[in-house]
């Protein structure tokens, strides 16, 4: 007899589970190592209060209790953590660093591969200056992802506010930015270019925008990108530059690669962002950045910087390097 | 992925000339791909070249199977959702996507007005639903596999939704075009991890089919 769970969803069988119960151990050893402390959270909150990190992050899966709340399924441990230090360590003294291994509930299309219950492994620094912090996640995304022989794996390090603010010193807003925004987000560069020419900012600003979009690789790409001028683009460079001069200072920047055309969709993100890729699948491991806002949104005024791991697919770069010996 | 040859995705069928025409121009050495060999992939110029049906292209580049891939517009339209990073307009293979009805009658407007609901038969479904609601009309799509334009003959439909390059098809079987929605030419996409780990070969071959579709 079949009995259907469904789609999006799946059973783990003990041969996987004790090869993820050993990554997972890994993983969560080298947090603690670095004083990440790991937490829990429950997997329903109020809706109202996952409501306000905005941005396309809702889990999509809403329902009301027996005496009428509105509760939701998270769709990540970013905004719960948010929640938790809010809450309870309102009074204590910065920076807070947490660690989970926790599974996030998101509406996906399935057969696509997409899960709509997924394992997440990452961390949650708050209250950190900016600088220092984002330096700090990198490096123990970098030692997360030796703990789990992913010693090929590449971090993209790009900058969330680079096209928002491009687009307003270059006078774009309104329909004409968010549609500009969303090529950006998918990456098509065909309708990019041809959303820029309609916005009237002439063919040759159009062209810039588009090519900085490529730019990606180590430092050159930041001369190349100042090359192309601009107050937003000097912010960005800056920053990222003093990012990454900080990593090489500290021997961490080899497996760091800067990438301007980085855009992720989450809504909540400010300066730098990050991505994680590994040379054996067509697919991204796992991101993560700053998201200075969120905080504020809790009540807190703390900068906060954080990356998430799919433990699923993390698990399946092992397995492709490890058939690539 | 990262390891070995760049791996094209070509397509085969109506784009299948003009993409070795182009890639010829762009230096990747095709003779092989135009002889009458059966293989399906091909160790040419540094690259590997794997041919197939159009509407897979997305499919092996999304998943990294294919690194980079050529296919049309039409394609990565109807299958929207999947991620492929779109890099270039090709130019060639031109055609358009319509909403075709039969020739001095009027089917398509009398069901918009008495029924207030058409009935459309298309191989590109998304394409179309995506069209109608953004126009505000209600339809019932009819998906089929092979040639629409027998539908509206046979009664299946009051019009369809196809890709129209010269319209010589809707003429012989007496159809017209009511409306275009959308021009579609031939695009070079990438896999996004590709596309970051392998920044310089991928560049490379983006300058040069830029260079080549100019000419």
């Amino acid at each position: 007899m079949i009995h259907p769970i469904p789609p999006g969803t799946r059973d783990v069988l003990p041969d996987e589970m004790r090869e993820l119960r050993r990554l997972k151990a890994a993983l969560i050893e080298v947090f603690e190592d670095r004083g990440y402390g790991e937490v829990a959270t429950p997997a329903i909150e109020y809706d109202e209060v996952m409501a306000r990190a905005d941005g396309p992050t809702r889990s999509g899966y809403r329902f009301f209790d027996q005496s009428g709340e509105l509760l939701t399924l998270r769709s990540d441990m970013t905004v719960p953590i948010a929640r938790l230090v809010a809450t309870r360590f309102a009074s204590g003294e910065p920076p807070f660093r947490f660690s989970y291994l926790a599974s996030g509930y998101r509406a996906v299309r399935p057969q696509r591969g997409q899960m709509r219950e997924f394992v997440q492994a990452g961390v949650e620094l708050i209250g950190a200056s900016a600088e220092e912090g984002t330096v700090e996640v990198i490096e123990v995304l970098e030692a997360a992802l030796d703990a789990a022989g992913l010693g090929r794996a590449v971090i993209g390090l790009g900058d969330a506010d680079l096209y928002r603010q491009l687009l307003e010193e270059l006078g774009v807003e309104g329909e004409a930015r968010d549609a500009i925004l969303a090529s950006l987000a998918t990456h098509d560069l065909v309708a990019l270019e041809q959303r820029l020419l309609d916005a009237g900012i002439g063919a040759e600003r159009a062209q810039t925008c588009v090519q900085l979009t490529q730019l990606r690789g180590g430092k050159e790409v930041l001369e190349a990108a100042r090359g192309l001028g601009g107050a937003a683009v000097e912010r960005a460079t800056t920053q990222l530059s003093e990012t990454f001069g900080e990593l090489e200072r500290r021997g961490a920047a080899d497996r760091v690669q800067i990438d301007l055309g980085l855009l992720r969709d989450l809504g909540y993100y400010s300066g730098a962002i990050l991505e994680v890729y590994d040379p054996a699948v067509g697919h991204v491991l796992g991101g993560g950045g700053r998201y200075d806002g969120l905080m504020k949104q809790f009540g807190l005024d703390l900068s906060a910087a954080g990356f998430a791991l799919y433990l699923d697919r993390v698990h399946t770069a092992q397995l492709e390097e490890a058939r690539r010996g | 992925m990262a390891d070995g040859p760049l791996k094209l995705a070509v397509p085969r069928g109506a784009l299948f000339g003009e993409t070795l025409d182009i890639l010829d121009a762009a230096g990747v050495d095709t003779s092989e791909l135009r002889g009458d060999s059966r293989s399906l992939i091909f160790h040419t110029s540094g690259m590997t070249l794997v041919t197939m049906r159009p509407s897979d292209v997305p499919t092996y580049v999304e998943s990294g199977a294919a690194d980079v891939g050529i296919t049309g517009k039409d394609v990565l339209l109807e299958q929207a959702d999947r991620v492929v990073y779109e890099l270039l307009d090709l130019g060639f293979g031109r055609c358009r996507m319509v909403l075709a009805a039969q020739t001095g009658n009027d089917r398509l407007g009398e069901a918009q007005r008495r029924l207030g609901m058409l009935r459309i038969a298309t191989k590109y479904p998304r394409i179309a639903e995506g069209y109608f609601e953004s126009t505000g009309r209600q339809v019932e799509l009819i998906e089929v596999k092979g040639s629409v334009e027998l539908a509206p003959l046979v009664g299946l439909g009051d019009g369809i939704v196809d890709l129209v390059a010269t319209g010589r098809t809707l003429e012989e079987n007496e159809l017209e075009v009511r409306e275009e929605i959308v021009e579609c030419t031939a695009r070079f996409v990438a896999n996004r991890v590709a596309h970051k780990l392998r920044s310089a070969e991928i560049d490379e071959l983006t300058a040069k089919l830029r260079e080549a579709s100019a000419r």
